[in-house]
């Protein structure tokens, strides 16, 4: 090709244009490709999720059990959970914007492991496979939870095949987890200190923290189950001499934990986004990361909450409440520093500001209604019903999912060079957040009058409350389709996003460009003043009240 | 379809004090809810963003307020778990006077059993103002009994007994739900409670009681499976007389003691091996597999007829005040 000396000189090329070969980004090293890699794979996961989710509104629309069988609907409330919680939802921020970003926040040029890191990404496509097959031959009945002996002994379906792809999934987040460690410790741009490092990677070092001291344990109580299932060596079957609590107590040591896999990389999200939405340092800084921390360490400790009523000892229980309580503190403390950052801030009405507002809400609601459930007595009759599917839906889909989503349009412009349609965004964090109330709100009052979670048909006095919930799905789900539609869209009609549409402050929006280059800086960044550090040093002061 | 309920019925002895401490929950959280939620509205309306090029002052945090908002929290934390604390431990210590009855799950039905031997399936009978202690076994996967009206559930395991307690307060009819996952059919695991008066009580429970109570058809089973040629009452077969064994200690082999419970009796019988008693061999054949969740209830009420513990509704202390009378009552008090 002949070159015309007219035509303006190409910009140097980004990570996205570096290649364009399909093998270069299968086999990439590249940190932000394998977050992009990782984004792809969880949408399509959390499409199918949420395909299943309605399914379960839809037989819930109406008491009696008429659109799927009792063994479909078990099968199809066993696949939403399976597929949002191991394959959507531990990965979701952590594998994608964790992936993209800390490397880019922290003035790396990669993660620690580059190779390892692509390493996790086919081993959760390997898992993804493993789960999505067994789930084509026939499904899974047991829920999420797998509890012996039901899920060891009882069940006919594919138990194994299921299991099997969590367990191998499970090493990628053990491999994400350890990349990330090494990273914060080892890669920090010269001058940038623990207490200089943004929030997110403050809530992603305690994550980690979580992913590779907790996910081994599942891995073994999924191996132990399969050695039951398949060799009839007794764990969990009293039949075969086994303890079917143990297994409770295995699952929850590391499935508790897990909620905070889920939740903490969403709290990081947040911190950035309202600092830089505020345009403010995040009030209480030293007190935001230290409690991601505190709540890493003490979410080890409280898994009994599950099994106030398993016939765990009574003692035992008033632990685990107490450290419950405990736990609940930070995440408290969290929620008071956002709301104090926006004091005298300039807080922009815009998208990703909007997923934080309703993070706060959400938030807050998920977790205050936690409370009920770690208190002894009433968790006795709220155990198991709907209050608690309410609950965690509130940390899982209102915390995490919104703070995932704020995170997406406001890294959005960085990781595809492209703004999208601010008006649409908008519109749809509104019915987001409607939807999701209208869906989940309702469920509090269904568990409180006893409702039983994983009913397929109930008594007809919950059918109200019941047609709400399915309502407000409905709207939830439009909701969702909308970003799915805009952000496509932009990829290819969106405006050119310069290096830091925000404003914001941070290395990925100051030193990179929109999209970054393949190793991210021209040359290593040097940091000479600490996080969110939008106000001029002399002007800064420090409230008393 | 009709008005939306808020609360279920209230009808046993701890559902008030539940309610209460739901209310007061509701309203606590409702506080904070309403407070952060008012303070984030009022700060977006009013310190939005006014120019791009708005620069607002830093600040940074404050000591005292950290601490004020890490103190509050976990001080109103305390007084809410002390509170569910107290009332958890009410719900689970079955009081004195409760008189005792089976319940055994099984993919996807209640049995229930009353101590005279009338049998219920997916129903259960009870009389009102009357605690109620339920000994709960399954005969396969884990289920949970849950009464929403009691505010009241327990998981019932398979290979061991649990025990919950309920006294009814109110006349009227009662949702039964199964609320731990069981299978294809778990939402139809489900049945309803009668609380019935007194009078109607007794009249229902002498209805048709079939083959005699839950004793009797104990006696007849240990007739019946041979255990009668083992355990003679006169102490002279191959095994231990059984007469006055349960709710006493046993001496094991190596010199162990073991309260005969429930537990450790199922235990005998299904798997006796396990628990050698002193001075016997390891002779008596396994019953696991060969005797059914209600028959080994049916063999245990036997032998706690026969047993030191002479099962009144309640283990008054009337009863001879030996060693015995106040082991029997441990039993009771504690439950299994
Ligand atoms: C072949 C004789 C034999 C038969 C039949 C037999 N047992 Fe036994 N059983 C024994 C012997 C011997 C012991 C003491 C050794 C031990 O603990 O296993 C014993 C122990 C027990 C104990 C523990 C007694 C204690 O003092 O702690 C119980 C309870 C019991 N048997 C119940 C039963 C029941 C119920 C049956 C029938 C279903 C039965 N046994 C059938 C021989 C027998
Ligand atoms: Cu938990
Ligand atoms: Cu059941």
């Amino acid at each position: 090709m002949s070159t015309v000396s007219s035509t303006i000189p190409e910009a140097k090329p980004n990570y996205l244009t570096s290649d364009f070969s399909i093998k270069s980004w299968l086999l990439t090293t590249d940190h932000k490709r394998i977050g992009i890699l990782y984004l792809i794979s969880i949408s399509l996961m959390f499409l199918l999720g949420g395909i299943l989710a309605g399914l379960i509104r839809l037989e819930l629309l109406t008491p009696t059990g008429d659109v799927f069988q009792p063994e479909n609907y078990n099968k199809i409330f066993t696949m939403h959970g399976v597929v949002m919680i191991f394959f959507f939802l531990i990965p979701s921020i952590p594998a994608t914007l964790g992936n993209f970003l800390i490397p880019l926040m922290i003035g790396a040029r990669d993660l620690a492991f580059p190779r390892i890191n692509l390493l996790s990404w086919y081993i959760y496509l390997v898992g993804g496979v493993l789960t999505l097959s067994a789930m084509a031959l026939g499904g899974v009945d047991t829920g999420w939870t797998f509890y012996t002996p039901y899920s060891s002994t009882y069940s006919n379906t594919y138990v194994m095949l299921t299991a099997l792809g969590v367990f191998v999934s499970g090493f990628s987040s053990i491999l994400t987890g350890l990349n990330f460690i090494v990273t914060i410790h080892r890669m920090r741009a010269p001058g940038l200190t623990w207490f200089r490092l943004p929030l997110f990677v403050w809530g992603h070092y305690a994550t980690s923290l979580i992913m590779i001291l907790g996910t081994p344990v599942v891995a073994v109580t999924i191996l132990l189950v399969a050695l039951e299932r398949g060799l009839r060596i007794g764990f969990f079957d009293p039949a075969l001499g086994g303890d079917p609590v143990l297994f409770q107590h295995l699952f929850w040591f590391y499935s508790h934990p897990a909620v905070y896999i889920m939740i903490l990389p969403g709290m990081g999200v947040q911190s950035e986004l309202i600092a830089a939405m505020s345009r403010k340092k995040v009030f209480g800084y030293e007190v935001v990361a230290i409690s991601s921390v505190a709540i890493a360490v003490i979410g080890f400790l409280v898994w009994g909450h599950h099994m106030f009523v398993s016939s765990q000892s009574w003692y035992a229980g008033l632990v685990f409440s107490f450290l419950s309580f405990l736990v609940a503190v930070p995440s408290a403390i969290k929620v008071f520093n956002w709301t104090a950052t926006l004091y005298r801030g300039s807080n922009a009405f815009l998208t990703p500001m909007l997923y934080a507002y309703g993070f706060i809400g959400l938030f807050t609601i998920g977790g205050l209604t936690g409370l009920f459930l770690s208190a002894m007595g009433l968790d006795v009759h709220m155990h198991d019903t709907y209050f608690v599917v309410a609950h965690f839906h509130y940390v899982m889909v209102g915390g995490a999912i919104m703070a995932f989503l704020g995170g997406l349009h406001f890294w959005w412009p960085k990781m595809t060079g492209r703004m999208y349609y601010e008006p649409l965004a908008r519109l749809s964090a509104v019915l987001i957040f409607v939807g999701f109330n209208l869906t989940f709100f309702p469920q509090f009052i269904l568990g409180y009058l006893g409702m039983p979670r994983r009913y397929h048909a109930y008594p007809e006095e919950f059918q109200v409350l019941n047609v709400l919930s399915t309502a407000g799905a409905t709207v939830l789900a439009i909701g969702y389709l909308f970003p799915a539609t805009y952000l496509l869209y932009s990829l290819f009609k969106g405006e050119k996003a310069p290096a830091n549409p925000w404003n914001a402050k941070g290395l990925e929006w100051e030193q990179a460009p929109s999209p970054p280059p393949t190793f991210n800086f021209d040359h290593t960044p040097e940091v000479h003043e600490p996080a969110y550090a939008y106000a001029p040093e002399k002007e800064k002061e420090v409230v008393h009240s | 379809m009709g008005s939306i309920p808020f609360l279920p019925p209230s009808a046993s002895s701890v559902s008030g004090e539940v309610d209460a401490f739901y209310f007061f929950m509701v309203a606590v959280t409702a506080f904070f809810s309403l407070l952060v939620f008012g303070l984030v509205v009022f700060m977006a309306v009013k310190y939005r963003r006014k120019s791009d090029q708005d620069q607002p002052r830093a600040i940074l945090g404050s000591v005292p307020l950290e601490i004020v908002w890490t103190a509050i929290p976990f001080l109103i934390g305390m007084v809410m778990f002390g509170w569910s604390a107290k009332i958890f431990f009410t719900i689970m210590t079955p009081p004195e006077d409760a008189i005792e009855m089976y319940a055994t799950g099984k993919q996807w039905m209640w049995k229930i059993q009353h101590r005279n031997g009338k049998r219920e399936i997916n129903e259960l009978h009870v009389p009102v103002g009357q605690a109620i202690k339920l000994k709960m076994t399954s005969e396969d996967v884990i289920h949970s009994f849950f009464v929403p009206a009691f505010r009241t559930k327990m998981d019932v395991l398979p290979g061991r007994y649990t025990t919950t307690w309920f006294r009814p307060t109110k006349v009227g009819k009662y949702h039964l739900f199964c609320t731990e996952y069981c299978g294809t059919k778990h939402s139809g695991m489900i049945g309803w409670v009668y609380v019935m008066q007194p009078e109607d009580y007794q009249k229902w429970l002498q209805g048709d009681s079939g083959e005699g109570t839950l004793a009797q058809r104990g006696e007849k089973l240990f007739n019946e499976l041979g255990c009668a040629n083992c355990h003679r009452t006169d102490g002279k077969g191959r095994g231990p007389s059984l007469v006055g064994v349960a709710g006493e200690m046993v001496e094991l082999e190596r010199g162990a003691k073991v309260l005969a419970d429930e537990e450790y009796l199922r235990e005998s019988i299904l798997n006796p091996q396990a628990k050698l008693v002193a001075g016997y061999q390891g002779i008596m054949p396994v019953f696991q597999g060969l005797v059914s969740e209600d028959q080994l209830l049916q063999l245990i009420e036997y032998l706690k007829s026969i047993g030191k513990t002479q099962k009144a509704p309640a283990a008054k202390p009337a009863a001879p005040a030996s060693r015995t009378a106040a082991t029997a009552a441990t039993v009771q008090g504690k439950g299994l």
